[in-house]
């Protein structure tokens, strides 16, 4: 058996008086695809921003690669090789493609941005994702959702992700783009990089998670391997938070 | 490749590369200009009122990029007249008339004013940013406790001022003369071929669309015209005293305070576009998440975005504060607004993300335009106002329909 590439270990947050995340563990292996599920509030967010510096936990411990590190930014998280592709589209939308696939990590030439590098590299990567975008140089915000969503997968896999966490990536999407986001998570998946999938859409999870965990009122239900439960069965657990009798659960 | 561009027809201003909005305003300023030439009865266009047009236009011009930066993060600062009086009084105390007769050198004065500009700025944009105080209010706080700072340092008028001081101001010897504003108007006219020539070789070179050739050529060739047009204007007024009687006449040339703003400005322009701060601060005002997210430090970027208008405005003091040859406690009142409507008008969007420094230099070009032949065909200072909050408005109601148009936000 591999060694697990994230290993999240009782992790607590609380706001205020409204405990987010209670004793929390969770652990993703390399080219595998976890999908995390629950109703909204559940914790699901909240967990998945403390892996990628956005949260910091107040108490727990995450591994990367089984070792120990701190994460208190999201450059922290992504010096790991942790990159997030968030629900509400991390982009700025009034920048073009390239400058947001580069975001916040430009290439740069003394202190001069270099623009066609960037440029050419952009293309490379998306030429990869076969996915067409007509012209790289307009704002993202008149894109379509799935061309969006396209250019932040693109600013992961630019970036080498080893773990690659989507929050509800195909929400806005049509489903002809639904699909061709699911091929690019398989292709990930392919590579090596392993996935932490957020989505209320159980059938989405369902075609492409190898395990689900389960998350209720900021703690875990449980973990399954979704090859041995129905979607009922997983409901069950979203909605009355009921371990299934099922092998291999946790 | 997949994501190679796609050679579609294009419309003729889509060709030319041209944006429409600073068409518009383009066109617009030159139908101002026709206007004023009319209505003054041919004095508006001549090379006296141009280049005193130029030398008005130097302070809004020094402050008017900077708060193009600070709108695009989502930000504004009120607190830019005042604060401008409170930094020109303190120049001008220092160096003239300070405490026990201990006068500072004009250099050291206008640095410790600078100073305190930049202070000032940073202090707002703290204050915003890691504490939460809006900064319409912060800056609000500021236009008053400024204003009147500006009276406690002194409630009466210091002049006069150094006289090296005042050439920023661009009085007299205010100008940098015949051979070196045509230095500039060449200097100028090579950097924007240079840039066109080889942006274009590198941008064919990785296998890029490029403009068609007479495209380029046009816009080159209207620029690089439009520079030497203005180092010739500015060349063809004569110093005040020369050219009458048996005086041979002295070209005035590019008046300092011009040159200053035109600097400002041009260094503004290629930061926004060509650095990552200039980078950043667009992507703070699309999404300031996003940016975070990013790994952009937003709020030390507020600081640095409010301490930079900060520094303008205090550059701008030196210069108004020049050209008066004194600096009196109401010095800058209701120039925040100016500069605002200015930004405004060159299409800097007041919610933020979208703005450019051409615009925006344009901008305050008009509204000093409308200030200058309001004077000039006698419209009283009162009633300048009506007109100079029509044009804003109608600015801004036409800035709303083209984004809407452009289907943004």
């Amino acid at each position: 058996m591999m060694n697990p590439m994230i290993e999240m270990n009782n992790i607590s947050l609380r706001f205020g008086g409204n405990q987010a995340l209670d004793d929390v563990s969770v652990n993703l292996y390399p080219g595998e695809v976890v999908g995390l599920l629950g109703h909204n509030g559940a914790g699901k967010s909240t967990l998945i921003k403390v892996l990628s510096g956005a949260y910091q936990a107040d108490s727990g411990e995450i591994k990367i690669e089984g070792k120990h590190v701190e994460i208190k930014s999201p450059q922290d998280s992504q010096r790991h090789g942790v990159e997030t592709i968030y629900q509400t589209l991390a982009l700025a939308d009034n920048l073009d493609a390239v400058a947001n696939v580069f975001l916040g990590r430009e290439k740069v030439s003394g202190i001069v941005l270099s623009e066609d590098e960037m440029e050419v590299e952009a293309r490379k990567v998306l030429d990869r994702l076969r996915v067409k975008i007509p012209s790289l140089r307009v704002p993202v915000q008149n894109m379509s959702g799935g061309q969006r969503q396209t250019v932040a997968i693109a600013r992961a896999v630019y970036f080498k992700a080893k773990v690659l966490i989507m929050d509800e990536p195909t929400a806005a999407l049509g489903p002809e783009e639904t699909s061709k986001v699911s091929e690019l998570i398989a292709a990930l998946k392919a590579e090596g990089v392993g996935i932490f999938l957020i989505s209320h859409d159980l059938h989405d999870v369902f075609d492409l998670a190898d395990r689900c965990t389960v998350m209720k009122n900021g703690k875990v239900v449980g973990t399954v391997n979704t090859k041995d439960v129905t979607q009922d069965l997983v409901l069950g657990m979203i909605i009355g938070g009921v371990m299934p009798n099922v092998p291999n659960a946790t | 490749m997949q994501n190679a561009q796609t050679n579609r027809p294009k419309s003729l201003l889509a060709s030319l590369g041209v944006d429409i909005q600073l068409l518009t305003l383009i066109l617009a300023l030159v139908a101002v200009w026709v206007g004023f030439q009319i209505w003054s009865g041919g004095i508006f266009l001549s090379p006296r009122n141009l280049w005193t047009l130029t030398a008005q236009t130097a302070v809004v011009g020094i402050m008017v990029g900077g708060m193009v930066l600070v709108i695009v993060a989502r930000q504004i600062d009120l607190g830019v007249g005042s604060v401008l009086g409170f930094t020109a009084m303190i120049m001008a105390v220092l160096q003239a008339s300070a405490p026990m007769g201990l006068n500072l050198p004009w250099v050291l004065a206008m640095l410790v004013g600078i100073a305190v500009g930049v202070l000032i700025g940073a202090f707002n944009g703290y204050l915003s940013a890691f504490w939460g105080v809006p900064a319409f209010v912060v800056t609000l706080a500021g236009m008053l406790v400024f204003r009147n700072g500006t009276f406690s340092v002194s409630s009466f008028t210091i002049a006069p001022l150094d006289p090296t001081f005042q050439i920023l101001g661009g009085g007299i010897n205010g100008s940098i003369g015949e051979l070196w504003t045509w230095v500039f108007g060449i200097a100028a006219s090579l950097l924007v071929v240079w840039q066109t020539i080889t942006g274009r070789t590198r941008r064919q070179k990785n296998g890029f669309d490029v403009r068609p050739m007479w495209s380029e050529a046009l816009v080159l060739g209207v620029t690089v015209a439009l520079i030497l047009a203005f180092a010739a204007v500015m060349n063809s007024y004569p110093i005040p005293g020369t050219g009458i009687d048996n005086i041979p006449a002295v070209a005035s040339g590019m008046p300092v305070p011009t040159l200053i703003a035109l600097a400002v400005l041009g260094y503004l322009n290629w930061m926004t576009r060509a650095t990552r701060f200039g980078r950043y601060i667009f992507a703070i005002g699309g999404n300031p998440e996003a940016a975070n997210l990013a790994g952009i430090n937003v709020k030390m970027m507020m600081v640095y975005i409010f301490a930079l208008m900060g520094f303008l405005t205090a550059i701008a003091a030196a210069v108004q504060a020049a050209r008066l040859n004194s600096a009196t406690p109401t010095v800058g009142r209701d120039l925040e607004l100016t500069v605002i409507a200015g930004a405004v008008i060159g299409g800097t969007v007041l919610s933020g993300g979208s703005g450019t420094i051409l615009g925006a230099a344009l901008g305050a070009l008009l509204m000093s335009s409308l200030e200058n032949g309001l004077g000039l065909v006698g419209v009283r200072t009162e009633q300048q106002k009506i007109y100079l909050g029509i044009v804003l408005l109608v600015a801004v109601l036409w800035n709303v329909i083209s984004t809407r148009r452009k289907g943004g936000r």
